[in-house]
């Protein structure tokens, strides 16, 4: 479980946070959704501890993590995976040294149980006989797969996924989703997804938070979203230009 | 006009605090947790053997123009034969390490600013902190402890090949003769000559790894982040070796 509490952050003058509360059930897909540049991203690296608060706190699994120390954060963070909006590949790493690289750095498994880890993550996410090119020779869909693999091969309990679909065709859009729902239902994650793909995240996602002016405006599920009587609700869901949100 | 004065002074003292926080981190991370050994000659590789051809081809030209100058100079007293000696001490105690040094931070300096820097906008560096990995680890000790190996190892090669670079003007083109070249240098040049131009080089080699890997791993936003972080990355760098020089010199001497 992970709980948000009246978090709070700016960046110079601008409140990007604004006094907000979440909760993320564990064995999950949460998605959360709102509009750009409203801090879904920041939210997201708050969870992880990559962003430190204001003020406010974020708990995982009961353990708060703002303010802990290095070793204390980094045995917190041992329980989460991550994937990047850029995915952040290694670039002077090949495909297979990316996606061993946690398990060689964090367990002491031998090379041979490392490689068929490794393969068997790529083939997972649909991936075959790539491991020896470089994350620059790869096209998007496929590097985010290899984010994907990377993220779950040393099978944590939290995976994060900031836009795991920005830029892609559709049909690889929905391949990545299909994987996410595939990869959660055979590994069991609790996973939380900052999305702007309206609706096909309600297929993927259980509950839905939309954030919103620095806080989450509504959470629910699927349907509660979808026939929501929020009028910014109603107008993301619709991407109409009329309504509370505002083009900046 | 009193705000920004204030304004600057809180951000130089937040970066003064900030650099000084890197360095003793570096030393104590290095000592507290080494990293492993294949990531430092990797390392020692691109610090050292790749900055090889750069050493060797300054310190040939520079030896070769003390040669030059040294010679014009001493024949106006009739003291040629001491032309050795002054090749070898200028280069041993000065010119040998802050060129060498130089050099390293125009050729390595700047790829590790560069490198780290372009890490740290693609997010590479927070992937490592998500998975659990202390950035530093596999970053910024391993080139910590490369430079501070590879520099002096630079500097005794940067001293040789000078030397003869003067002896192949002095000798070979203006007549000195080769065995006052040599004993006269062989008389003149102490220990302590060699190890202050050592211990120079590993400060240099400490500077150029400090420098380029904060100004990396703090680097602003995008390409211009960047490329800022790189240039300012060089000249700090050699400001800093040559202040430090005099400062280092002063208290050798």
């Amino acid at each position: 479980m992970i709980t948000v509490r009246n978090l709070h952050k700016s960046f110079g003058a601008q409140k990007v946070i604004d006094g907000l509360d979440l909760d993320i059930p564990n064995g999950s897909i949460t998605a959360i959704i709102g509009p750009s540049g409203e801090g879904k991203s920041v939210l997201l690296k708050h969870l992880i501890g990559l962003l430190q608060p204001d003020s406010g706190t974020v708990e995982v699994d009961g353990e708060s993590i703002v303010d802990l120390r290095r070793s204390e954060l980094n045995r917190i963070r041992e329980k989460f995976g991550m994937l990047f909006q850029n995915v952040a590949l290694f670039d002077s790493m090949s495909v297979f040294e990316n996606v061993a690289f946690p398990l060689e750095e964090k367990t002491s498994l031998s090379k041979e149980e490392i490689r068929g880890k490794v393969l068997t993550a790529l083939e997972d996410v649909g991936l075959k006989n790539i491991e020896n090119k470089f994350p620059d020779e790869l096209s998007g869909g496929m590097k985010k797969r290899v984010g994907l693999a990377r993220a779950v091969v040393h099978s944590p309990k939290i995976i994060l996924f900031d836009e795991p679909t920005t830029g892609l065709d559709p049909i690889i859009k929905r391949a990545i989703h299909q994987l996410i729902k595939d990869t959660h239902a055979k590994f069991g994650f609790t996973a939380v997804i900052v999305s702007h793909e309206i609706p096909d995240i309600f297929d993927v996602a259980q509950n839905v938070a939309m954030l919103f002016r620095g806080r989450i405006l509504q959470h629910g599920t699927p349907d509660e979203i979808r026939n929501s009587t929020d009028p910014a609700v109603r107008q993301f869901i619709s991407g109409s230009l009329d309504g509370p949100i505002q083009m900046a | 006009m009193v705000q920004a004065l204030g304004h600057i002074t809180i951000e130089t003292m937040r970066d003064l605090g900030r650099a000084g926080w890197f360095l003793l981190y570096s030393f104590y991370l290095m000592l507290r947790r080494p990293p492993s050994l294949v990531h430092i000659l990797k390392q020692l590789r691109f610090i050292g053997t790749k900055s090889l051809f750069v050493i060797v081809l300054t310190a040939g030209f520079t030896g070769m123009v003390l040669g030059l100058q040294g010679y014009y100079t001493l024949s106006k007293f009739g003291s040629e034969g001491m032309l050795g000696t002054a090749v070898a001490l200028s280069l041993i105690r000065e010119l040998g390490p802050v060129l060498a040094a130089l050099m390293v931070t125009g050729r390595a300096g700047s790829a590790i600013t560069a490198e780290i820097g372009i890490m740290r906008i693609t997010e590479q560096i927070d992937a490592l902190e998500t998975m659990a990995l202390d950035p530093f680890k596999y970053l910024v000790t391993p080139k910590f402890i490369a430079a501070m190996i590879s520099l002096p190892l630079l500097c005794a090669i940067f001293d040789v090949i000078g030397i003869y670079g003067g002896w192949l003007v002095g000798v070979k083109l203006l007549g000195v003769n080769p065995g006052a070249y040599f004993y006269e240098m062989e008389k003149s040049v102490v220990w302590r000559d060699v190890y202050s131009g050592f211990l120079k080089s590993f400060s240099f080699g400490v500077i150029i790894a400090w420098i380029g890997c904060y100004k990396g791993y703090y680097a602003g936003h995008g390409a211009e982040g960047v490329s800022r972080a790189t240039t300012e990355s060089v000249v700090l760098t050699s400001v800093i070796i040559l202040v430090w020089d005099y400062f280092l010199t002063s208290v050798l001497l």
